[in-house]
């Protein structure tokens, strides 16, 4: 096989159908960058969620004198020496717990004033005010609700509070754009490949007499078909690397140049992620529409 | 070279059958013409020779293979060894003479070093020497087919098949043509031409296989083109 003959060949075949291999490009390259922005998505998700669910707690606050009114799981009045060396106990016992930690109603005062220092609400509060509560850290933060059932509705607990679950609101939030990502990606894969089947298709047309005459003459489907294959690659690589691109610029530009320095707080995904998305993206690009030419050309092609 | 076995080829959506039980054999190095009205199976004979087509019942084998055992990826080596002519010459119009020949072996894997030897000689042998870097465009219809036979043989065929060849061509050309297939034929190449053209069938003394709504009605070694009435 000769290699200058055939790439000849290709080349003249994508000059043929410059509009229609253009479509091609910029569909492979809109849907993969699409896919690769929703794997990074989910990279990013997973990255948030190890980062918070290791400092998320559960939290279970003891009643102080105040709540004795206002709040019915406290009607006994505030918890006890007693009651709090019990649950101290207890957690002690259960696998599932980490560690414990004990804060202080002052403690809790100081936080608070910390946090909400420039509010003139932290003016009027005192620490008396505040909760005392045991902050539970668990080996696997899913596992909370052996803590939930455990200690609710005990005496002197007025609350069992899970902080991972005012974050999952955010991750539910981030998956539900994760998964219209992915959906509008596979319509988009449909359209390139829908495209790829018909670029194929006329460009089998268009050169039906030398496809003819090679026939004839005893060339090898393989011969005749690799022309058609290596052009829909091409096109598919090339949209790939735009693809690569888009997303290279969108980690620089959004992410690096902007975001990170709107909210210090998340940790953003590193190049390292991003790296690794680039060659399943050139992958799929490559392959994608070499099979999809392949099956084609058994169609339209026959020996 | 050539046998066929009681070979019958019915196409779908057609009630008449294209070959009805066609047993034939043509040997190597002999010249036969194939004649026919339109429709009676002629292109069909062919195409199954080609293995564009699977016969219905019976065998074909060609150069000693039984076609229908064949598989799909052995059939372009099977072509390899033969050569196919058409009555539209069926060149390439954006390649010149010689690119024109030189494809056909380029597209089977040949050396660069192997066609720049092989295309001016088999030009030279349809008498077109000199003209390679012409387009078919310019040439006269003769000459087109002088290329594409010199295309079709440029491999050293042991089988030439020609599908009215000297359908398009003039008399006179037509003569130079058959003058050309001729002496192919006797370097050894067997060849087997379907045609319409009485003078040229009558002219040659060759022998004449007639076909008449798919059956073999006639198979005569020196004949003529039809019954002398």
């Amino acid at each position: 096989m000769r290699a200058q003959f055939v790439l000849s060949e290709i080349g003249v075949g994508l000059r043929r159908n410059l509009t229609m291999t253009f479509a091609v490009i910029v569909s492979v390259a809109l849907s993969l960058a699409l896919a690769g922005g929703s794997l990074l998505a989910r990279e990013q998700v997973s990255t948030m969620k190890g980062f918070w669910y290791d400092k998320v707690q559960v939290s279970i606050y003891l009643c102080n004198k105040n709540d004795a009114a206002s709040d019915p799981n406290c009607a006994k009045g505030a918890v006890t020496e007693q009651q709090k060396q019990e649950i101290k106990t207890d957690l002690g016992k259960l696998d599932v717990v980490d560690k414990v930690y004990y804060e202080s109603s002052d403690a809790a005062y100081k936080h608070y004033k910390e946090q909400f220092k420039d509010s003139p609400l932290a003016d009027s509060l005192t620490p008396d005010q505040m909760q005392e509560s045991y902050r539970v850290k668990l080996k696997d933060p899913t596992k909370y609700q052996v803590l939930q059932t455990a200690f609710s509705g005990r005496q002197g607990v007025q609350e069992v509070q899970d902080q991972r679950s005012l974050l999952e609101n955010l991750f539910n939030l981030l998956n539900g754009m994760n998964i219209a990502a992915l959906c509008v990606m596979a319509l988009m894969l449909v359209v390139a490949l829908l495209l790829i089947v018909n670029t194929v298709r006329v460009s089998a047309f268009s050169r039906r007499r030398e496809t003819g005459i090679m026939r004839l003459v005893g060339a090898s489907s393989f011969y005749i078909q690799m022309p058609f294959i290596l052009e829909a690659a091409i096109a598919g690589l090339i949209g790939a690397g735009f693809a690569c691109v888009l997303l290279v610029g969108g980690k620089y530009f959004l992410i690096n140049n902007w975001l990170q320095e709107k909210i210090v707080l998340i940790n953003f995904i590193g190049w390292d992620a991003v790296v690794r998305v680039l060659p399943f993206i050139i992958a799929v690009g490559v392959l994608m529409p070499a099979i999809a030419a392949f099956f084609t050309l058994r169609k339209y092609l026959k020996v | 070279m050539i046998r066929f076995d009681s070979v019958s080829k019915s196409y779908p959506k057609q009630n008449r059958p294209a070959l009805r039980d066609v047993s034939l054999e043509i040997e190597r190095g002999e010249f036969v013409f194939l004649v026919g009205s339109s429709g009676s199976g002629k292109s069909t004979f062919l195409r199954l020779i080609l293995r564009e087509e699977r016969t219905s019942h019976g065998q074909v084998h060609v150069l000693g293979k039984d076609l229908a055992r064949l598989s799909n990826w052995k059939v372009p080596h099977m072509r390899r060894q033969l050569g196919t002519v058409f009555q539209d010459f069926r060149l390439l119009g954006n390649k010149n003479v010689g690119e024109n020949v030189a494809f056909a072996l380029e597209v089977i894997g040949k050396s660069r070093a192997q066609i720049r030897k092989t295309v001016p000689e088999v030009l030279d042998l349809v008498g077109l020497g000199g003209k390679e870097g012409r387009m078919p465009g310019e040439l006269s219809g003769g000459e087109q087919q002088r290329v594409a036979i010199a295309r079709a043989f440029a491999n050293r065929p042991m089988l030439l098949i020609a599908d009215e060849p000297t359908g398009n061509l003039d008399p006179q050309t037509s003569v130079g043509i058959m003058k050309l297939l001729d002496r192919i034929n006797r370097t050894g190449t067997t060849v087997v031409m379907a045609t319409h053209d009485q003078q040229i069938v009558d002219q040659m003394r060759k022998r004449v296989v007639e076909l008449e709504m798919g059956r073999l009605v006639r198979d005569q070694s020196r004949g003529v083109y039809g019954y002398q009435h």
